[in-house]
């Protein structure tokens, strides 16, 4: 019964997704939550799923992130559920962020039975001092990585400023914060007829880098 | 159980706040759970973030040891889901959408007008987490070691965390 074929052999679609089982998807994303450490988890995805997995073209990957980084929530878990989406939608998406989730959340489980809130040795103490000592280097390189091109704009420069200010200095609350803020910024970029929006082939450059980020 | 209610509500609302990802909150859940709610102590909230950054996958996984500080198993997987269910669905369905904005020009007005503020927010979060744990010159100096390796070299970020984890230990006292 040739007619009865599955009409993918016939179809020439765009390039053919690789087929994945879902416990295949699964064990990808549950290998990438337990090998990506230190805040590099979107670097690590792109590595392996991009050119290890061949799941999809780099481009792809990267109008997932940008998708990512708009929305509220952790870049790292936006773009499971994005990508396990594509691949075996909504059950999919589910599994990938479980993956993504399990092994961290037995390590940092286990050490919260341990920590208890008291520390019965003081050299633990002093090894999570320098743990956050760390982190916030970490965090200043992520911070001028990701905002280079903003830093030396004044207009972004103001708005990281007034940012900063309206959070850590007039310490107003985070929704009241970008309920000012925001619509002013995003206001400042509205579209103009005739302009271009400065920074986009800035923004595709850097991603392409592959910076690691949170 | 009023207290589960207020965790919930409190990283529920930290959920659909995270623009930019887990470092923009850091101020909010410190205020949260240190001074409004006071179920941490600022150096328990340090050390809970420390704990987030020694363990593989996202760092914000720390929430999971704040819930379950607070109410054990029970109010590790209520903060949990509390924290990522939310903009999980966000996400699936706002993905879903995408596709019919995708040529809309306030996308990109969006996309460069957020980011300088997600820019300023992470700002706040590295000095909140800078106040808490630099307070002498070999924390100064982890810092700032692991800032300009970082900057110099590609290095695993997470290896320079766990050293200068140790070399406070060997050093500080």
């Amino acid at each position: 019964m040739d007619l009865e074929k599955p009409s993918s052999e016939i179809k020439s679609e765009p390039p053919a997704r690789p087929q994945i089982s879902l416990r295949g998807l699964f064990r990808i994303f549950l290998t990438l939550g337990a090998i990506s450490f230190g805040g590099g988890v979107v670097a690590y995805m792109r590595e392996y799923l991009v050119r290890g997995q061949h799941w999809m073209e780099d481009e792809e990957f990267l109008d997932a992130l940008e998708v990512s980084e708009t929305l509220p929530g952790l870049n790292a878990i936006n773009l499971s559920v994005i990508i396990g989406d594509r691949m075996r939608g909504a059950l999919g998406a589910a599994l990938a962020v479980v993956g993504m989730t399990l092994p961290g959340t037995i390590v940092v489980l286990a050490l919260a039975v341990l920590w208890q809130g008291e520390l019965h040795f003081q050299v633990v103490g002093y090894f999570l001092t320098g743990v956050a000592a760390a982190a916030v280097g970490l965090l200043v390189a992520l911070t001028v990585q990701l905002g280079h091109y903003q830093f030396r704009r004044l207009i972004d420069i103001t708005l990281i400023a007034l940012t900063f200010v309206a959070v850590s200095v007039l310490h107003l609350s985070l929704p009241l914060a970008l309920l000012l803020i925001a619509p002013i910024a995003i206001w400042l970029y509205r579209p103009i007829v005739g302009r271009v929006n400065p920074g986009v082939p800035h923004f595709r450059r850097d991603l392409r880098r592959g910076w690691f980020r949170h | 159980m009023n207290r589960l209610v207020d965790m919930v509500g409190v990283f529920a609302l930290l959920s659909v706040l995270a623009i930019g990802g887990g470092t923009p909150i850091l101020p909010e859940m410190q205020y949260l759970t240190v001074e409004r709610f006071h179920w941490l102590t600022d150096r328990q909230f340090r050390d809970i973030y420390s704990i987030g950054q020694v363990a593989p996958g996202p760092n914000m996984l720390m929430v999971l040891v704040i819930g379950y500080r607070l109410k054990g198993a029970l109010g590790a997987l209520a903060v949990g889901l509390a924290f990522f269910l939310p903009d999980c669905i966000i996400t699936l369905f706002a993905n879903r959408l995408w596709e019919r904005y995708r040529d809309s020009p306030w996308r990109a007005s969006i996309h460069y007008g957020m980011a300088p503020v997600i820019i300023g927010l992470m700002l706040s979060g590295t000095y909140a987490i800078a106040v808490l744990s630099i307070h002498n010159l070999v924390a100064l100096l982890i810092a700032a070691s692991t800032l300009s390796i970082l900057m110099w070299r590609h290095v695993n970020p997470g290896v320079l965390i766990v050293i200068g984890g140790v070399l406070y230990a060997l050093l500080a006292h």
